[in-house]
Order: structure tokens, then sequence, then C-alpha cells
């Protein structure tokens, strides 16, 4: 695998914010102490005792169950203690703000803080506040940094190497954090980028991040290496933003006879849930060009490998 | 947050071995591994990363020479099992553990350039008993310096070096460093 064991890049980072503010050297960092840690994963007892004594909350203040799942799998794996936080069962609802819901978590003495919240900035706002390390878990429409860094691992395991890979990220670009760190990093790292989806779901001004913007999906998909394809959040035609479902699949959906514009060797990605028969046809989810279920799996590496960059850090700086 | 470190200069005081020391000692430590333990029968050598990881593969090939069957080889990066993660400036950078071969009632050989505190060994032990069971678990190192923290001691010494607290003992390998030496090396506190 593309490992650099010759990678001497030092974290100095408190948080995990977004890929924005990473460095290509900090990204790789990330994915080659990953690496190691999938190693773990494939041991019979596949626990470490790397944080043994530390605590990571996770805060998540908007559904979700694979992230959240992952993440606290990857702290148990690491001996960390764990708390979950879900937004209607916590003080949220009896109207506390976040800001006050993490200084009491953190009077408990906590050393990493797991946001998800449905607000842009939200864990930029609460690393300014609390000594923890704070992992952004997912801000609104912003980022969502350890999803992107497990796909850009998943795709490297497979591709050896980023730099001038062809990869299309197909959907609801406009209101998807995974696609922003996607874009963040993949640039980062040296790929080219090619977004496509239909106008109302592409934010404004998306070139910028320098990127290629199609709204042709065939066209989109010709030669890439890599098709990264978005859920469709169904609530988002309530809000008018694209006709129907059998309109969306019939131009951007992804099924067998539409890959062959790809490359034959192409790899599909997709964060989950899958809407099946939606955005991507079931024999697609389930060929062995899908690599549904691998992310999975390395978005536990990934998750350890944040942990603990972030969480050994937090001793030495108490100290 | 700055991290601040007192500058320390260091100054070679003694070239302890060179490269043909060096070579005896693995033929030696080969001899008397295959001798105790009557043959090769078994045998597994796991060496710590990185320099120790050097040293077992090389020890391997010297036992290949004698006995003509290369025993099974593995790494262990013992950085998730250390004890000091919170205490030392940075994390270190994670290095891959490489065992492709089950260790339960095999009889291990650890191997580790230097002992010292036996800090790192007791990392190591932790470590391989959670991969198995091993029949038992030895350990060959190229030289002991003294000043063990933890009740370890190895079975295998290449040199026992009487150092001070204030020495580095630095082994350098053609893999890692370029050349095949062991120097102590003195500290100047120079603030």
């Amino acid at each position: 695998m593309a490992t650099n064991p010759s990678n001497k890049t030092k974290w100095n980072k408190k948080d995990l914010l977004g890929l924005e503010e990473l460095t290509k050297e900090e990204i790789e960092l990330v994915l080659d102490t990953a690496d190691s840690f999938k190693e773990v994963l494939t041991r019979e007892v596949k626990k470490v005792p790397t944080l043994r004594g530390k605590t990571v909350v996770l805060l998540f203040l908007e559904p979700s169950t694979r992230t959240r799942t992952s993440f606290e799998l990857a702290a148990k794996r690491l001996s960390a203690d764990t708390i979950s936080i879900a937004g209607n069962s916590s003080s949220i609802v009896k109207g506390e703000s976040l800001t006050d819901t993490a200084k009491n978590i953190e009077a408990m003495n906590v050393d990493v803080i797991v946001l998800r919240h449905m607000a842009e900035g939200s864990a930029y706002m609460l690393s300014k506040q609390v000594d923890a390390a704070v992992i952004n878990a997912g801000d609104g429409c912003h980022e969502h940094p350890t999803q992107a860094l497990l796909d850009i691992m998943t795709i490297r395991e497979r591709k050896q190497n980023i730099q001038d890979l062809k990869i299309a990220i197909v959907g609801d670009i406009a209101h998807s954090r995974v696609a922003r760190s996607n874009i963040w990093g993949l640039k980062k790292l040296g790929a080219h980028v090619i977004v496509c989806g239909p106008a109302t779901l592409m934010p404004k001004d998306v070139e910028e991040l320098g990127v290629e913007v199609s709204y042709d999906i065939n066209d989109a998909i010709k030669d890439a290496d890599v098709i990264n394809v978005l859920r469709l959040q169904m609530e988002r035609q309530k809000e008018h933003l694209f006709p129907s479902i059998r309109e969306y699949i019939r131009l951007f959906g992804i099924d067998k006879e539409r890959l062959t514009h790809a490359k034959k060797d192409v790899l599909i990605l997709h964060p989950g849930p899958v809407n099946r028969g939606i955005e991507l046809s079931a024999d697609v989810a389930d060929s062995p060009y899908a690599l549904i279920l691998n992310q999975v799996t390395n978005g536990i590496a990934v998750r350890m490998a944040v942990l603990y960059l972030l969480g050994v850090q937090k001793g030495e700086k108490q100290k | 947050m700055a991290r601040k470190r007192s500058k320390v200069i260091l100054r070679e005081k003694e070239k302890i071995l060179d490269k043909a020391g060096i070579e005896k000692i693995i033929k030696r430590l080969a001899h008397e591994i295959i001798e105790k333990n009557k043959g090769t029968e078994q045998l597994a050598i796991i060496g710590i990363m990185t320099r120790g990881a050097h040293l077992a593969k090389r020890l391997a090939n010297a036992i290949m020479e004698i006995d003509g069957k290369q025993p099974p080889l593995g790494t262990l990066d013992i950085t998730f099992y250390r004890d000091d993660l919170s205490v030392i400036a940075e994390q270190p950078v994670v290095k891959k553990t490489d065992l492709m071969f089950d260790i339960t009632d095999k009889k291990v050989i650890l191997v580790d350039d230097v002992l010292y505190t036996g800090r790192t060994i007791r990392a190591a032990l932790t470590q391989l008993l959670d991969f198995g069971r091993p029949q038992f678990i030895q350990l060959a190192v190229l030289i002991d310096r003294g000043f063990r923290e933890l009740p370890i001691r190895a079975d295998f010494v290449g040199k026992n070096i009487p150092t001070s607290q204030k020495e580095i003992v630095e082994v350098r390998l053609e893999e890692t460093d370029g050349t095949d030496e062991v120097v102590i090396m003195e500290k100047e506190n120079n603030q």
C-alpha cells in the first residue's frame, strides 16, 4: 500500500475541523497512521491500550448511526472511555446552548469531543471555547473531514496514489459536507475533481474550489477513475430543488449501462445510507466496483488515527 | 502552545562496536539461540521496530546459515502500547506491526537493539500476548546498558556496556543509518 514510513510530518493541531485547514502532508500522516490501525483491526484482539484513561464524548445533535457507531468503536478499540450524548435526550431540548453544554462536559475532564451539529462552523466555535480536542463529525453543509479521509483512504488502497486521478462527485453538491471535504482533500493530493448534479443543487461559485462543473452525467463520468455518489436527500424535493425522483434517476442515477462511460476499473464510493434504485442502481451497489463496505471498515481505522493523533496530544498539553 | 526543550548537544564519546564486531555478535547470538533451544523447531524471531526488526532479520539469516531452516520473522511496532504517550513531547510516528503467522505455541525470540529501562520490552510483551499464547518468549538484545526500571532481563546479550544515564547508546545499522556501528554519545547541557 502507499504507506510511507518515512513520513516525518508532526501533528500539532489541537482539533480536526475540516480538510480545508490541513496540509497535504498532514492528510498523508492521518492516512499512514490509519493504515497501521487497519492492521490492528485484523488481529484476534482488536484492541490496543493507546488511549487508556482518556475520555471521548460523542456529542451528536443531529441524527447519525454510522458515524457515531464508527467513532464509538474506534475510541473503544483504543481503550478510551466513551460517552454518547444525543440531541433529543440531552438538556439541549431544555434550551441549553451548545457552549454551555460543552463547558459542562469539559468540566467533567474529557479529552476529546466529537461534535455533529446542524450549524456550519459549530465545531470551530466549540474548539475556541474548550481545551479538549474537538473533532468535527459534520457541521451543517460545511465539512465532514473523517468521511472524506476514509473515502481518500479507500481510493488510495486501490489506486496507490491520488495524484492525477479523475474523480467525479455526483449528486447534491450544495448541501453536502461530504462533497466539500472531499474536494478540499482530493485537490490537495493532486486529483482532478469534477462535480455533477442538478443546477439547483450546485453551490454558487463552486469552481473557486478548483473543480470542474458538469451538468451532464455521461460527460462527468467519462474516463473517471472514481465516482463518489452522494445520497439524495428526499426532503430536498419538497423544497422544489428538483422536479421528481424519476427525473433525477434518469438524469443522474448511476446504473450498469451508464458505467460503461467510465474507466473499466472505476471505483464507486457512497457515504451511505444508499437509496437503492435512486442515486445507485441495486446491481451497481452490489457490484465489485462498489467499495461501500470497505469505506465502513476504513472509517474505523481513520477515526482511530484521528483520535490517536488528537487524543495523545491532550495529555501532553495539560502538563 | 509552544513546545520548549532545552537544547541538548550530543558528543560522540566512544565507539563500542564496528561492522565486524556486530557481525560476530549476531553469529554468536544465533549459535546461542540454537543451542539453548536445541534446534530451531517452533522457533520464531520477532524484532521491535525499527532497529530491532533489522537485527531480527540478520539473526534469522544467521540461524538459517547454521541450521538450514529460516524461522518465521515478524516485526512489532509498540507505539500503541507505550506507557509514556502522554508524557513525551510529540506522539511518535506509528509504524507497522507485521506478524503474518500465529505465535501460539511458538518459541518466540524477541529482538531489540538496546535494553535500557525495560519499558519497551514490557510494551512488546503485552502486545505479543494480545496476539496469542506462545510457548515462551526469550529476549535477545545487541546491547544491555543497565538502568532497568522493571524486572526484565535478556536471555541473550550481545554486549554489556556500563553507561551513565547522561549517555546515550546509539546503534547505527546499514538499513537505517548507512553504517554498522555502536557508539556512546554524551549529553552536554548547553543553556
